[in-house]
């Protein structure tokens, strides 16, 4: 028997799938009690280079509400040529064309490795993927000169016949016509007016075809020409727009001193929309926002031009002081959900020193899988590398991206679905395995996730229903269904299907089971993204609170301990990490805004509900990794203890890769020593966690803030707020001999909030 | 020139026509209304009156004209067309003749019918002549002014080749005279009176269907050039009646002025029944004598209540402390001295004043005055500008106000030792002590908030519906915009122009262009948003022309083959004006519009127009509604556009119904212009169109102006009628003003003036120049004061009041049913002459 962990890695590696409970108990009741929920992180399209898509379609259960994909769990009977359904146990007689079906010879859906399989079927025309960039010219020459010349070079990386658009915006919006031949033309919009998409797409021209978009059938002949001034094939508009981009100026209207620019981001965004909406629904399409400021004007405005007036903090908002929060953001939200309506998504790379109105915008990403960059200036590595990547290749050279992705949850009875957190909207489709109580986006068994990539994430929660007295039998399993649905980039349709499955485990007697099937990793990203979700509505304290109860509560239930005594509590090695990662998240810029702007919370948060489970660990615990002459290279805890002299440290935050060299190293290094021959040793020494940051750089989407600091320098604060402040200036003083650094904070550390959490779960009263 | 004051116009015979036409109770009533003097004294008249109707007289030749021409105002009058500026190509073709070398605008086609007369009595004697040249102030342009005169005397005549039979008959003779042919172009032109006359409102209106509207327009005119004409013969004449319509028909035309001066002698003749038509003063032989008396002399204008040459001649002005009657024209230069007086002669008081007239070249242009940074200096109590009716009293150190008597203190740095006559030692160094009309340049004070003027700007915005680009006019306008531009009107002395240009081009939606000099390219900005206008760019849309040369050459280029294959027919106009605007305001400067425009604006926007032209309104009460504007965003526009110092000119190029009575409203009150070529064709109405247009963008200009007219006590100024717009009743607002723009003043007494000091009148115009300075131009007038008659009527001068009797009528027609404007007219008239006859003729025996 392999270990729970073993088992883990194998189901992630070929399902993508992680669950909190690998046993799963066999009642409603015994559910709840176990605190954290049944549930799990999917990742739809993890990347299986081992799994060639097959060419055909996939074989469907007949029942009108069930419709499950064949699977291996389901009987077959070779020889009557018919299977059943393992989630509602219709038996399905096999296409004629499974006619050759036999014991030995097996499609491949129905070999057990591959519970997860793909599906290419021909479903309409295929469609060109479109790329609409939407240039805020409202920005200073230096960065507005970088921002051309990755927009020029990214042309380059676009799939020669997508389509692309370019709309520019200032005091006004302006959508260029690409192919018109001499003069170059473009249709202004007035960047203060709210339009309706049909408004938007009478001033353009483009006059709706009669039939109706509702079978999502994309570009009928007369739509494309319409709409084809604006939109162009790449390979044919390559120079053109070349050009263009290289003649984009600033905006060129005066800004007095005192004000900011007008930017129309909110009008922009929605001649963007508008546009695509018409001509393109349901087609794989992208809305690049490049923005260098908040939106100052018209829809959607986030902060009045008067520089005097700064842009809103958590204070002002915890204040209700953001006049323009409310309607900015309900105008975003509506768009964003047009957006997903549509299968759009919008990308916004925010490159500004100040605040750019991310909070408000966040939807328009979030809702519809869009990736959200930000960085100080697009004249940044940062900025130039990340954007790169978003056209990055995987190993077949297709493009790390799918759109217009429809994820449907099947279940077998004894479980139904809650609700999911993600990138994702509802599709608002009940069903029979559709819970009640919603976790997340719930009342639905199906959500739209317009753009997805290889790491995009869903966390996903389910109720367990049967009831007390309804056992399960010995051995009976649980069965989980995902079908994908979605666009590759290759414009190919796709379908991939995962079926897993975990045995019931009667919670009275097979508790210690149940509790070594816990997966910690897993349960604390789906509660971490459960408390991120409430942070969006609640207040902060009010998430913390409950996030500290859940805690207590699974510490009672599994923890070891003679009441009232908790020098007598222990925890078993399953659920040993668990405080840890709890202590870590409270601490996390996810749930505390202090020293973060509500655009850095929303940016953050954003990454976090979308990254697969290995990446939203580090953003909640961020590694760390000594380098010294010691040994080799070692991960330490994340402690103010492990920040020595004589050490180098790397730390990773997924946002931030910061290197820190201890104070004697530094010295050294001031010193020199590397570059003489006889410390070649000590050079290695400094390169190494270069070396290592660099491979981390190489791959990470967005790319992470690099750091490079010594002891004492002013970029260390990355690292000391990152750190469990075990020494600090409170306790620090009799303590000298001790190695570490203290931390100037009053911020518990982990001994006394895990003393506080052993008191707690004893106590009776609790 | 003394003699000058009222002219007789032989016409009177004609005049009568347009009796007949008055039902004859009308006419009654107007008598009655006039009270009894007139009647008694003339009793004739009234049966004249009468009569004419009935005798519609093909026979009749006018009646003998009493009056003997004598010396030189009685004479024929040369029918001097002058002011006819009537377009070349226009439309009077058949009128063309008459003035074929006037460029003038206005295109209408006077026509009158002029039939009878013509036959009849062709002589000169029979002509009216249209006052409508007489109307300007000033001589007209020299050039095409004074041609006319000689070539045609009888000009009108050509239009009606024939007589009406029924003469009376209004309805009959108009008919004919249609002006609109195909291909006939109207120019409006608001300054005139012409224009005036022709008023937009029946524009439009007369294109579609001749007939009715032609009785429409031209009769106001006829109207009130026939009663003149009657009574000015002394009321006594009878005979020639029917045919006053058709003279009125010959106003249309050029207009003889009448010049003034006909109170010949032969005024004094006693009644006679009937008039000899010889002795019936001529215009023609008017304006030939005036022209012959002051041709070339030189005219100072030293003396108070100087009566000027007529418009018609050509005469040099020295100003010498007056300003030149090219720049103000009184319908009287001496006053009644009580409003009893002014009452009981009926001759109207008022000022035609013409701010920017142009001056011929030996003529010195305006000096501008500085006072540096006190800015100009002004009397204390009633802000009049220093002027030559200011008094120095104590040996220099003060002054007294001319115009409200207030002694105000002379600032310091203005101090200089007066002379032995009183007058100041450096009375001949400052414009503003010794001339009549100079200029001040005007501190930050006198600019909008504050702030520096901006030169101005000309946006040409070019309808490229499927219309215009059929036609070849688009193609038209933007190659002679090439050459055109390089003769923007630029400051006096200045290298190039300031003006700064600009390019639209539009059909139901609007395209803008960045034509900025570092683009390789022009490039187009296309705004669909109609409901909202505003302006997509700034930077790069005005331009100066020299430096962007290279891209607005590429640009006009390409317009025409970029729209060659439209199919668009619909339009806006509203939003086109609310564009141009846009972009002044976002300029901050003062300019105009230049708009190409073809078609009724039905595409869906503000501003959309419908048709509503209902021949069924015609010669009724409503009649008055086709000339009305319609109400609501138009006159939001204009005020707008007033404010921002944003003048209008039109360029129509319709095939049917426009709605110019409401399309016409801007341009009307910002001292804007209206061109109008119907059914337009390269081919033969190009050159004319051009023409205008090279004038139109080349003359010289003040923007965004403002004129107060201030007089010395007893009488004030309390009406203006011109291209302007009024938001209070003093100032003048004019979002531009051209050289050939007049505003007319009404006066009225508020007390008795004295004989002794006269009245003086100041209008100061401030304004911005083509290169965007801010100045003040001012014009001083003196006037005499009499409490004699006589010495009233000589001074009367017939240009002026024929500028004045049409201004108002046309304004009238706008409230009130044609018919009774033109009893208006005609009793006022009448009741002038009459007054003349009783009060300053009577002695002599009347000779008509």
């Amino acid at each position: 028997m392999t270990t729970y962990q073993e088992f883990i890695q194998q189901n992630e590696d070929r399902d993508g799938v992680r669950f909190s409970w690998n046993l799963w108990p066999s009642s409603r009741l015994e559910a709840t009690r176990l605190v954290v929920p049944v549930s799990c992180l999917f990742t739809p399209l993890k990347e299986r280079p081992d799994l060639p898509p097959v060419q055909y379609e996939p074989v469907v259960c007949g029942r009108a509400n069930c419709k499950a994909v064949l699977n291996p769990l389901c009987q077959v009977d070779f020889r009557a040529k018919i299977w059943a359904c393992n989630f509602c146990f219709q038996r399905n007689p096999f296409p004629p064309s499974y006619a050759g079906i036999s014991d030995v010879n097996q499609p491949a859906e129905l070999m057990p490795q591959f519970s997860t399989i793909e599906y290419i079927v021909q479903r309409g025309p295929a469609t060109p993927l479109i790329f609409l960039y939407v240039v805020d010219s409202c920005l200073e020459e230096e960065d507005l000169q970088a921002l051309r010349e990755s927009l020029q070079m990214s042309l380059s990386l676009l799939p020669p016949n997508a389509l692309v658009g370019l709309i520019t915006f200032g005091r006004m919006v302006q959508v260029h016509e690409l192919s018109c031949e001499g003069i170059a033309k473009s249709y202004v919009f007035r960047g203060t007016k709210e339009l309706s998409s049909k408004q938007i797409q009478e001033m353009l021209g483009l006059m709706k075809p009669a039939a109706s978009g509702q079978q999502g059938r994309p570009i009928a002949p007369q739509d494309a020409a319409a709409s084809c001034r604006f939109l162009q094939p790449v390979h044919r508009v390559d120079m053109n727009l070349t050009d263009l981009l290289g003649e984009l100026q600033r905006d060129p209207w005066p800004v007095p001193q005192g004000k900011r620019p007008l930017r129309s981001t909110g009008v922009a965004l929605s001649v963007a929309v508008g546009l695509l909406e018409g001509a393109f629904p349901n087609t794989g399409a992208r809305v690049m926002l490049f923005t260098g400021g908040p939106p100052t004007q018209g829809p959607g405005m986030v902060v009045g031009d008067e520089l005097k007036t700064p842009i809103r903090s958590w204070h002002d908002i915890q204040k209700d002081n953001a006049r323009h929060l409310k309607k900015a953001t309900k105008y975003f939200d509506a768009l964003a959900n047009r957006t997903a309506d549509n299968g759009h998504s919008v990308d916004i790379y925010a490159c500004a020193l100040d605040q750019t109105g991310l909070l408000e915008m966040k939807c328009l990403s979030n809702l519809t899988g869009g990736h959200i960059v930000m960085g100080d200036s697009f004249n940044t590595s940062l900025f130039k590398q990340t954007f790169q990547r978003v056209f990055s290749k995987d190993f077949n050279g297709e493009f790390r991206m799918a759109f217009g992705g429809t994820l449907e949850v099947k279940t077998s009875r004894e479980l139904k679905v809650s609700g999911a957190i993600g990138p994702c909207v509802s599709l608002n489709a009940k069903g029979p395995s559709v819970s009640e109580n919603e976790m997340g986006i719930g009342g639905t068994s199906q959500w739209k996730v317009c753009s997805l990539n290889p790491s995009t994430t869903l966390a996903l929660f389910f109720e367990v229903v049967n009831q007390h007295n309804a056992p399960i039998p010995q051995g009976g399993r649980g069965a989980i269904q995902f079908v994908t649905q979605y666009q590759h980039s290759n414009t190919q349709r796709r379908i991939r299907v995962t079926t897993v499955a975990r045995n019931w485990a009667d919670a009275q007697s097979q508790i210690q089971h149940i509790e070594s099937s816990f997966d910690q990793e897993a349960s604390a990203v789906l509660m971490a993204r459960l408390g991120v979700f409430r942070a969006e509505s609640e207040e902060g304290p009010d998430v913390l609170r409950w996030l500290d109860r859940q805690l207590i509560r699974l510490c009672q239930k599994f923890g070891q301990f003679n009441k009232d005594d908790p020098t007598s509590f222990k925890l078993s090695e399953s659920l040993s990490l668990y405080p840890q990662f709890m202590f870590h998240l409270r601490r996390s810029p996810f749930l505390q805004v202090f020293n973060n702007s509500p655009d850095e919370s929303s940016y953050y948060r954003h990454h976090f509900v979308r990254q697969d489970l290995t990446q939203s660990l580090i953003m909640v615990q961020p590694m760390l990794y000594s380098y010294s002459f010691h040994g080799p290279p070692e991960p330490v805890l994340l402690d103010s203890g492990s920040i020595l002299p004589d050490r180098i440290l790397l730390m990773d935050t997924f946002f931030q890769l910061v290197i820190y060299h201890g104070e004697t190293i530094a010295q050294w290094r001031k010193a020199g020593y590397q570059e003489m021959a006889e410390y070649e040793n000590f050079k290695q020494l400094l390169q190494a966690p270069l070396d290592d940051a660099q491979e981390i750089l190489q791959t990470r989407f967005p790319m992470p803030r690099y750091v490079d600091t010594d002891h004492g320098g002013s970029q260390a604060r990355f690292l000391l707020s990152k750190v469990n402040p075990s020494q600090t200036h409170n306790n620090s003083n009799g303590w000298t001999q001790e190695p570490g650094a203290p931390i100037l904070t009053d911020d518990v550390s982990l001994q006394v909030f895990m003393d506080h959490l052993k008191k707690l779960a004893v106590s009776s009263s609790t | 020139m003394s003699q000058q004051g009222y002219v007789a116009t032989p016409p009177y015979s004609q005049a009568q026509a347009g009796m007949g036409a008055y039902p004859a109770g009308s006419n009654q009533h107007m008598y009655g209304h006039y009270g009894g003097p007139p009647q008694a004294s003339f009793p004739p008249p009234a049966g004249s009156m009468k009569s004419p109707v009935s005798s519609s007289t093909p026979g009749m030749p006018p009646p003998p004209n009493h009056y003997n021409p004598n010396g030189q105002q009685n004479g024929s009058h040369p029918q001097s067309y002058p002011g006819a500026p009537a377009a070349p190509g226009a439309p009077a073709a058949p009128g063309a003749p008459a003035a074929p070398g006037a460029p003038a605008g206005y295109g209408h086609p006077l026509q009158s019918q002029y039939p009878s007369m013509g036959q009849q009595a062709p002589p000169p004697a029979k002509q009216l002549t249209n006052q409508m040249g007489a109307m300007n102030l000033g001589n007209y342009a020299p050039g095409p002014m004074q041609s006319p005169p000689t070539a045609s005397p009888i000009a009108p005549q050509p239009f009606q080749p024939t007589p009406h039979p029924a003469m009376g008959q209004p309805p009959g003779p108009l008919g004919p005279h249609h002006p609109w042919g195909a291909g006939q172009c109207l120019v409006l032109q608001w300054q005139d009176l012409t224009c005036l006359v022709w008023a937009c409102p029946t524009l439009d209106h007369l294109p579609q269907d001749p007939g009715a509207s032609s009785s429409l327009v031209p009769d106001p005119i006829a109207q009130q050039a026939t009663p003149r004409n009657q009574v000015s013969l002394g009321a006594r004449w009878q005979g020639p009646d029917g045919r006053a319509q058709m003279a009125g028909g010959q106003m249309a035309g050029p207009q003889p002025g009448f010049p003034g001066a006909f109170p010949g002698p032969g005024m004094a003749g006693p009644p006679q029944k009937k008039l000899d038509p010889d002795s019936i003063p001529s215009p023609t032989q008017v304006i030939e004598d005036d022209q012959a008396k002051w041709g070339g002399q030189l005219y100072a204008t030293n003396v108070r209540g100087q009566v000027p040459p007529l418009v018609t001649t050509d005469f040099t002005v020295q100003d010498q402390g007056n300003a030149s009657p090219r720049f103000m024209r009184c319908t009287t230069s001496c006053l009644p001295c009580t409003a009893d007086l002014a009452k009981q002669c009926q001759v109207p008081l008022a000022v035609i004043i013409k701010p920017f007239a142009s001056l011929p070249e030996n003529e010195t242009p305006l000096y501008v005055v500085n006072h540096g940074e006190t800015g100009p200096i002004r009397c204390n109590r009633c802000k009049a500008y220093m002027c030559p009716f200011m008094q120095f009293l104590d040996g220099g150190r003060r002054y007294q106000c001319g115009f409200c008597s207030c002694v105000n203190e002379v600032p310091v740095f203005y101090f200089q030792h007066l002379d032995h006559m009183g007058r100041r030692m450096d009375f001949y160094e400052r414009p503003e002590l010794s001339l009549g009309s100079y200029e001040f340049a005007a501190t930050l004070d006198y600019c909008k908030n504050n702030k520096l003027a901006n030169p101005p700007a000309y946006i040409f915005m070019i309808d490229v519906s499927f219309t215009n680009i059929k036609s070849g006019l688009v193609k038209l306008v933007c190659d002679e915009l090439k050459t055109l531009l390089d003769n923007l009107p630029r400051e006096d002395g200045a290298e190039s122009s300031a003006v700064r240009v600009g390019f639209v081009t539009y059909n139901k939606i609007l395209h803008f262009y960045n034509v900025k000099s570092s683009l390789a390219q022009p490039q187009m900005m296309v705004v669909s948003d109609t409901v909202e206008m505003f302006v997509p760019l700034l930077d790069g849309f005005l331009v100066s022309y020299p430096e962007s040369r290279a891209v607005i050459h590429n640009l006009l280029e390409q317009i025409p083959d970029m729209f060659a294959d439209t199919n668009e027919s619909e339009t806006v106009f509203a939003p086109v004006v609310q564009a141009g605007l846009e972009a002044l305001k976002a300029a901050e400067s003062s300019g105009k519009l230049f708009i190409f425009h073809s078609s009724i604006p039905t595409a869906e926007a503000p501003g959309k127009l419908k048709n509503r032209d209902d021949k069924k309104l015609i010669n009724t009460d409503k009649e008055k509604t086709l000339f009305h504007p319609v109400k609501g965003l138009y006159e939001q526009l204009t005020k707008e556009c007033v404010a921002q110092g944003c003048s209008v000119d039109l360029f129509l190029f319709p095939s049917q119904y426009l709605d110019l009575a409401t399309m016409g409203h801007v341009p009307a009150h910002t001292g804007g212009s209206v061109y109008k070529y119907s059914n337009f064709q390269v081919e033969t109405d190009g050159e004319h169109f051009l023409r205008d247009l090279r004038k139109d963008v080349e003359k010289s200009m003040g923007f965004d102006a403002i004129m107060r007219v201030r007089t010395s006590t007893g009488f004030r100024a309390t009406d203006f009628l011109g291209a302007v717009y009024m938001s209070n009743t003093t100032d003048v607002e004019m979002a531009a003003v051209d050289c050939d723009k007049a505003v007319t003043v009404e006066l009225k007494h508020d007390d008795a003036l004295s004989e002794e000091t006269g009245a003086f009148l100041q209008c100061a115009l401030l304004y911005t120049t083509v290169g965007g300075q801010r100045r003040l131009r001012v014009h001083n007038l003196s006037l005499n004061c009499s409490a004699q008659l006589p010495e009233l009527f000589k001074s009367c001068e017939t240009d002026s009041l024929i500028n004045f009797f049409a201004k108002t009528a046309y304004r009238a027609v706008l409230n009130q049913p044609l018919k009774s404007v033109k009893e208006i007219l005609v009793s006022q008239t009448a009741h002038m002459l009459a007054c003349y006859r009783k009060n300053c003729a009577s002695p002599s025996a009347a000779s008509q």
